[in-house]
């Protein structure tokens, strides 16, 4: 309680603020949504995304192609509606995490993919929004070699201007918003890309 | 009634480049400028305001604006100097009210060489020739306090016989900085060796620069080298006719 | 001090290796802001900066409306608040919790203000092992050294010291290959993040109205530090924060764009407190731990508190012609470049090394590509200003100071200037060993027979 006090105290000072002073009024926040019809928004986020994609036309192709992915490697999936919906989880390869955090750690661990859904996309960057929650695991999509996320086409949003601007506060859905803009990579040694570094080395989209 | 105009040489051509001084007043004549010389000028002042004796800069300061208070329009060959006037004797000065109504008056009135010609004058041909290759060399206070960028390029390209060739790091510092140049010598020629090979890669003839504090970095430099390319300041080639 | 950074920065400059390295990867970091900032790829570019300013400038001016409001956001959503007021406490702070905890290994993701409070030495004495596990970070944590540069702390090595350092800390085979060298770091570091009790982060943005942490990476260590340990511990200065979510749409790209070119980058985490009731995953308790370590004095100071706007993009380092020589290890404190030459005095005081705000030709290319249009160059000359206020009020004396003195009272006496001037003139040939400083480097210009002063009066005589 000291420190709070005598820092807080340190800083009206330096401002020359009183205790339980409204602060002055904001700038606004800097927000500009564009224009874009679906198929614009589609087709930006299959240009930019970082990594494979492939937009399905049915619940059956979405999860004949996922099975392809999935096929003779060891995956994990969140145990999320959506994936239950398309048969995802029911494929034999796929194993939906459960259990406690040390459990699911534990499969996400051992397994080569992980499959998520994803709340939004961001089309001008390419970019997918996973936000934690009961049905959505953070490290499903972090631990395996290869990220797979499954994203309805009427969650594409044009960016993080639409995104902030729908979503004033993510806190108030979920304690975990990650934007994910491509594969794990760095330049750290001589300044030379490689990928995979910790997270998964390799992300696939398949809109549905 | 020609217009006239005050010449702010600086401290440094004034006693290292005269013929600087000299080649400004030509190209000005030339144009139709009755040009005069305020005997009474010494310096801006920037030298001490840069190593930090604000108290001394402002004495100096002073000076500069009692000798060009009634001047119309006074020209200057150096960016720094220029912005020295025009951008931080209103720091300096914040609690002399005095000077700092001077200054208001003054600063407005002092015009970097090249900025004088194209937005003055109006002139971007001004007679010269100049056989040869150049590379022009950004001063950084003309270029990021004045934003003279394009200006002494469109003087370049209009003299006849001058081909002008772009350095791939024009706008890279040449490492003058000031008392820089000495308390850090071993960075700042560090910082003039890119600068020199940049220059070489261009493979003109000459570098020219509008700061005189960039030529005696970018000729000593040079000279030192003995790599035959010579260093001139933008008024020595606009002059030559 | 002063001859330690002399020294320094000679060994920088004499270092053939580290020259052509640092030139080569501050040049590309450059390119790649460069391009992420073209009309074509950012046309509001300026005014996304002079917003930026604004919004931080408003921040820092009502700081402790948005502490109090930061501290009660992550209350509720059931994280807890740490007030540090020195390094001393965070290392108290976050050692006593380790301890209690019976946490053995702590990893950590990129954070510059760890480094400043020293906490990894704190942590060992502590019993607990701090495993860095950004890249660059966990290369230099095996080579014992400092961080060279905010953004690539391991920008002066080359990929054969890795492989030496490699083979000599972790064993096995040595690999020159980089990305075998990935593989490698990978493997090891896997490994702790599964078996860690504690996770250390940095917080790029705290959000005021959220009461979230925001940490922006590429390469998923601190995804994996905030995600896999039962505990997560951020620390991060008091300036971080920013008032609303939504700021992050302005502040995300431009941090992205002023430090590598892209509006995006890998993963962008918005941490709010531990995981909530029903989530799969995420960690138990979330501890949030606000710095303050001078910079309540910083912002005491109207004109320079704009230093505390800086969101470490790293792009005034990337563009200094003086950080591209003597790189950053050269610089004393924790922060390097123009950001470094002009936080590091005030937070620990001019007197620290009185001659780094003179280390700068003041260009004022650093100004030009701060994201938040921090005045660099205006608060290194009050720094320097500052300096010799202090020599005066210390009574001590220099050649510089005098010589100075001497000089503005001969500006103002313009024929005596003139005498003198043209006295020396005549003597330079002579002057040899003065004129060292400058001779050393390049040559002195030659002594012309007149001044123009001289020549425009024959002029004019002569007319």
């Amino acid at each position: 309680m000291a420190a709070r006090e005598h820092i807080l105290h340190k800083v009206r000072t330096a401002l020359g603020r009183s205790a339980g002073q409204p602060p002055a009024e904001a700038p606004p926040a800097w927000l500009r949504v564009p224009e874009a019809g679906r198929e614009r928004r589609v087709r930006a986020m299959l240009e930019r995304f970082h990594g494979k994609t492939r937009r399905t036309w049915s619940p059956d192709e979405a999860r004949d192609y996922v099975a392809g992915v999935v096929r003779g490697r060891r995956a994990v999936a969140s145990p999320h509606p959506l994936l239950e919906q398309l048969g995802i989880l029911a494929l034999p390869e796929v194993q939906a995490v459960s259990g406690r955090p040390e459990d699911v750690r534990d499969a996400c661990a051992g397994a080569d993919i992980g499959i998520t859904t994803a709340e939004y996309g961001l089309a001008d960057t390419g970019a997918l929004v996973v936000m934690a929650s009961a049905a959505e695991s953070r490290l499903v999509s972090l631990l395996p070699g290869l990220h797979l996320a499954v994203l309805p086409i009427d969650r594409l949003l044009t960016g993080l201007d639409e995104l902030l601007t729908l979503l004033p506060d993510p806190a108030a859905v979920s304690s975990s918003m990650v934007l994910i803009g491509g594969p794990s990579k760095t330049a750290d040694i001589e300044q030379i890309l490689t990928l995979g570094v910790h997270g998964p080395t390799e992300i696939e989209l398949v809109l549905v | 009634m020609p217009a006239r105009v005050s010449l702010f040489v600086t401290c440094l051509v004034d006693q290292l480049f005269p013929q600087v001084g000299l080649a400004m007043t030509e190209v000005l004549e030339r144009l139709g400028y009755a040009v005069d010389f305020p005997e009474a000028q010494t310096c801006c002042g920037q030298p001490a305001f840069n190593s930090g004796f604000r108290g001394e800069a402002r004495a100096v300061g002073r000076h500069f604006l009692s000798v060009f208070g009634s001047a119309d329009y006074i020209v200057c060959p150096s960016g720094s100097c220029t912005s020295m006037v025009r951008h931080h004797y209103g720091e300096i000065f914040h609690k002399d009210a005095e000077a700092l109504a001077a200054a208001t008056q003054v600063g407005p009135r002092v015009f970097e060489f090249s900025e004088f010609l194209l937005e003055v004058a109006g002139r971007e041909d001004v007679g010269a020739c100049w056989n040869g290759t150049v590379t022009y060399h950004d001063p950084c206070h003309a270029l990021r306090e004045l934003n003279i960028r394009e200006q002494p390029r469109r003087l370049l390209r209009q003299v006849r016989g001058l081909e002008l060739r772009e350095m791939d790091i024009a706008e890279e510092c040449c490492g003058f900085g000031g008392t820089f140049s000495v308390k850090f010598g071993d960075v700042s020629s560090a910082m003039l060796a890119t600068k020199i090979a940049a220059i070489r890669r261009t493979g003109a003839q000459a570098v020219v620069s509008s700061d005189a504090s960039c030529l005696m970095q970018l000729r000593g430099g040079l000279t030192r080298a003995g790599l035959g390319v010579r260093a001139l300041h933008l008024a020595e080639v606009l002059a030559a006719a | 001090m002063a001859a330690a950074f002399h020294q320094r920065i000679q060994e920088a400059l004499l270092d053939e290796r580290l020259q052509t390295a640092l030139y080569a990867a501050t040049g590309r970091l450059m390119d790649k802001r460069k391009s992420g900032v073209t009309a074509q790829q950012c046309p509001d570019y300026q005014e996304l900066r002079a917003h930026a300013h604004l919004i931080k400038r408003h921040t820092m001016e009502n700081l402790d409306y948005y502490l109090e409001l930061l501290a009660r956001k992550v209350e509720e959503h059931g994280g807890k608040v740490a007030w540090c007021r020195d390094a001393g406490e965070v290392q108290t702070f976050v050692g006593t919790l380790a301890k209690e905890r019976g946490i053995r290994v702590a990893v950590k993701s990129k954070s510059m203000l760890s480094e400043e409070v020293a906490l990894n030495e704190a942590l060992e004495r502590y019993g607990v092992e701090p495993v860095e596990t950004d890249l660059g970070e966990f290369i230099i944590q095996l080579a014992g050294e400092r961080p060279f540069h905010i953004l690539a702390p391991a920008m002066h090595k080359t990929r054969q010291q890795v492989a030496d350092l490699f083979q000599e800390k972790l064993g096995g085979k040595r690999e020159e290959e980089i990305e075998k060298q990935t593989r490698i770091a990978r493997t090891v570091l896997r490994r702790r993040f599964l078996e860690a009790g504690l996770g250390i982060s940095g917080a790029n943005f705290l959000i005021a109205e959220s009461g979230a942490v925001v940490v922006v990476e590429n390469e998923g260590n601190a995804r994996l530090a905030t995600s896999c340990p039962p505990v997560h511990v951020a620390v991060a200065g008091i300036e971080k924060v920013i008032p609303r979510a939504a700021d992050l749409a302005l502040f995300l790209p431009l941090l992205g764009r002023s430090a590598t070119g892209q509006p995006l980058t890998s993963y962008t985490s918005f941490l709010s407190g531990p995981r909530r009731a029903g989530d799969l995953d995420g960690p138990e308790e979330f501890y949030l731990v606000l710095v303050d370590n001078g910079r309540s004095r910083i912002l005491a100071d109207r004109e320079k508190r704009q230093t505390l706007y800086c969101i470490r993009c790293g792009a005034c380092l990337n563009i200094c012609p003086v950080f591209r020589k003597i790189g950053g290890h050269s610089y004393p404190g924790t922060y390097s470049g123009p950001i470094g030459a002009i936080l590091t005095p005030q937070a620990l005081g001019i007197s620290h090394e009185p001659e780094l705000p003179f280390a700068s030709s003041l260009c004022g290319a650093c100004a030009e590509v701060c994201p938040v249009k921090i005045d660099i160059p205006k608060i290194l000359l009050e720094l320097r200003s500052e300096v010799r206020k202090t020599e005066t009020r210390e009574r001590r004396w220099n050649f510089e100071k005098l010589g100075f003195g001497v000089w503005a009272w001969l500006m103002r006496r313009p024929r005596l200037f003139e005498l003198v001037g043209t006295a020396m003139l005549e003597l330079l040939p002579a002057a040899g060993p003065l004129l060292k400083p400058w001779t050393e480097w390049r040559d002195f210009p030659h002594p012309p027979p007149k001044t123009f002063r001289q020549l425009w009066r024959a002029r004019k005589a002569g007319a």
